[in-house]
């Protein structure tokens, strides 16, 4: 489609209003955490002169280093066991005829549509009479629970793509069905994987509600709890451009995720399985 | 290798419609069969049946001797190539046809072996490497094949394979099909649609209707005694030409003409009712130009030819004879030929064609007159669409 001038203008700026929008409280919050502490305040939008002092502050807190180790531990393993058990659950819903389907899927998304709040009171007093109070299994099983049907519904609409035929050949070609899931399925459906995978663990990476009422000590709270209980370098220090060091630190690692994942879903991989 | 035998088998599906119904048939060792018959006609749940893609409701399958029912598709040692090919578009050519090999846990050096020996069969030699998005239908085509053939299963199954080329490669691979079942010597089962290809490929022939088998025969036998209206239809192309026709005495008389039944026809009918409507079924090339025709026997009637189709080698004649339908349209057997041809239910007029000698001088447009061959003519009966000359 050929497009005018004044149209390619108008895009043009209306993108870039958008992402200055977007932008502006991430540069600030960089911004921020480049400060010396002594020019926080100077409202400055670009730091007078550039440190690594809130940085060097929150690395050599043990706090902070707990609660990202907490934070990358906690996410990744419920990202795996969530995308491991949403695959096996979608595969069986596309592909089986049960009785209860309907049930297991609307009971899903049940879940998904249940505020945490609600929940995460009971959860604490739960978890805290067997022992699963400040743990990193305290805080897996609610995000997995929670992220489970938004992966199921990811995973399923991908499967559902993936022609009957490929389970049959595979079926015939000897494959036990775990291999033809895990040989055949499980491949093509990459795709949907990683978008799964990215939502899941973008849930557990980013909570806070959970984090902050399940866990007590370091032994597994999360950066974004962490965040909450950080102080200055004295009593008498704004911890500011601390918590902007650390908010930055965290978003690190969201960035790179989505930026390797984005690579790996590529669309039409299922091209020429099938004729057409 | 292994003999293939449906006993009773029957499938029903939890809707109650049943797909096969009560299906028995013998498929020898090393045998090439054809399944065939229109869509719906039960033909390729047959064979998801026989691979163990489908239940079976009841009866009996067993292969090589040994009953399968309830053993698993992996357990039954077949292998099968789909209409859609299902080729794993994540591997290369060379992993898909590896793929029945590694799963089963196969010595490396006898997977390259095996996969290398049925690439140069089918000559995909230099396409080993490549996926299959970057080849084309004939050669992906070629790689379900090769998957196939890398292991030596008791029996091949083919699901219409060749129903997604153009005709020209259908033509060329149909040629290199019967070939590598000549030389690998392995039961195959074919599920076709196309008569074309049931007719050249296979030693035997099943011919299927609503679940159920018509007639099971080699292609000439289904071409020169069909059981019924539909196999008589359904087999030779073009197809075969029906008319009303009545029994009186010793004669047919049919719209255009009335001929006398040799002495063999009307003793394979037997005694019939005098009067008694019949269907006739005339093969196009049992009907020829009278001046082409030397000697003595048959019948002639005059006719308008409508169109003449010049094929080189003949000339199909196509012309119109004005009869009411009555019998035929109540048959089903007819209804469904004319379905599966795509055409609509035509009215009081027959339209036949005619095969006619290259030196023909019959021109379009114009009288003509045309000879039957009395010997070949076959008698129907309306209500059953039995062959009356076949025996009961």
């Amino acid at each position: 489609m050929q497009h005018t001038r004044k149209e390619v203008t108008l895009w043009s700026i209306a993108l870039t209003v958008l992402l200055v929008y977007c932008l502006i409280p991430v540069i600030w919050i960089v911004s921020l955490s480049l400060k010396r502490p002594e020019d926080i305040g100077d409202g400055r939008f670009f730091p007078k002169s550039i440190s690594f002092k809130n940085y060097d502050q929150v690395f050599s807190e043990g706090t902070f280093t707990a609660a990202l180790r907490n934070s990358i531990g906690i996410a990744l393993l419920a990202t795996i066991i969530s995308i491991v058990l949403a695959a096996m659950a979608a595969y069986a819903i596309t592909r089986l005829e049960f009785s209860g389907k309907a049930l297991i899927l609307s009971g899903a998304l049940a879940i998904a549509m249940f505020p945490p709040i609600s929940i995460v009171g009971s959860l604490f007093d739960l978890w805290r009479r067997i022992g699963l109070f400040d743990t990193w299994l305290g805080l897996i099983i609610p995000y997995m629970t929670f992220t489970l049907p938004l992966a199921i519904y990811t995973l399923s609409a991908f499967f559902r793509e993936i022609p009957w035929d490929l389970d049959k050949a595979a079926q015939v070609d000897r494959a036990t069905p775990w291999q033809a899931f895990t040989k055949v399925m499980v491949p093509l459906a990459a795709p949907g994987v990683f978008t799964a995978a990215i939502l899941v663990f973008i849930f557990a990476w980013n909570d806070f509600l959970f984090a902050i009422v399940l866990t007590s000590t370091d032994a597994s709270r999360t950066v974004p709890a962490a965040l909450a209980f950080f102080t200055g370098g004295s009593q008498f220090t704004d911890p500011t451009g601390a918590i902007a060091a650390a908010a930055v630190v965290v978003t690190v690692p969201i960035i790179i995720m989505v930026l390797v994942f984005q690579r790996r879903i590529v669309a039409g991989l299922t091209a020429g399985a099938v004729k057409g | 290798m292994a003999d293939i035998v449906f006993d009773n088998v029957t499938k029903r599906y939890p809707d109650g419609y049943e797909a096969v119904k009560s299906i028995s048939l013998e498929i020898a060792d090393g045998e090439f069969m054809i399944l065939v018959g229109p869509s719906g006609c039960g033909k390729s749940t047959a064979l998801n049946m026989i691979a163990g893609l489908e239940d079976i409701t009841s009866g009996e399958l067993r292969i090589g001797g040994e009953v399968v029912n309830d053993k698993a598709p992996r357990d039954r040692d077949i292998a099968m190539v789909f209409q859609s090919y299902a080729l794993y578009p994540h591997m290369t050519v060379r992993a898909n046809m590896a793929f029945p090999l590694t799963i089963v846990k196969t010595p490396k050096e006898e997977v390259t072996r095996r996969v290398e020996e049925a690439a140069e069969i089918l000559d995909l030699k230099q396409h080993l490497d490549r996926k299959p998005s970057q080849l084309s239908g004939g050669q992906r085509q070629r790689v379900a094949m090769g998957r196939a053939i890398v292991r030596n299963p008791k029996a091949f199954l083919m699901d219409e394979p060749l129903s997604n080329l153009d005709a020209k490669l259908r033509v060329q691979m149909r040629t290199s099909v019967a070939r590598l079942q000549d030389q690998l010597g392995t039961t195959m089962v074919y599920v076709t649609h196309d008569q074309t290809e049931a007719m050249t490929l296979g030693d035997r022939v099943a011919i299927m209707r609503a679940g159920m088998l018509q007639q099971v025969g080699t292609p000439m036998e289904l071409y020169n005694a069909p059981n019924n209206l539909f196999v008589a239809g359904f087999i030779g192309s073009p197809s075969m030409n029906f008319l009303p026709a009545t029994l009186e005495g010793g004669s047919v008389k049919l719209p255009m003409v009335e001929v006398q039944l040799p002495q063999a026809t009307r003793e394979a009918i037997g005694r019939l009712p005098e009067g008694k409507p019949l269907i006739a079924g005339i093969r196009p090339e049992d009907f020829e130009d009278a001046q082409v025709v030397s000697g003595d026997g048959g019948a002639t009637f005059k006719t308008r030819i409508d169109v003449l189709e010049a094929m080189g080698s003949e000339f199909y004649a196509h012309f119109s004879i004005d009869a009411p339908r009555e019998g035929l349209a109540a048959n089903e057997e007819l209804r469904e030929l004319q379905e599966d041809a795509g055409g609509e239910t035509p009215g009081d007029t027959f339209d036949i064609v005619a095969r006619l000698d290259q030196t023909s001088r019959a021109r379009a447009k114009d009288e003509a007159t045309i000879w039957v061959n009395t010997d070949k003519i076959q008698l129907f009966d309306p209500e059953s669409g039995r062959n009356l000359a076949a025996a009961a």
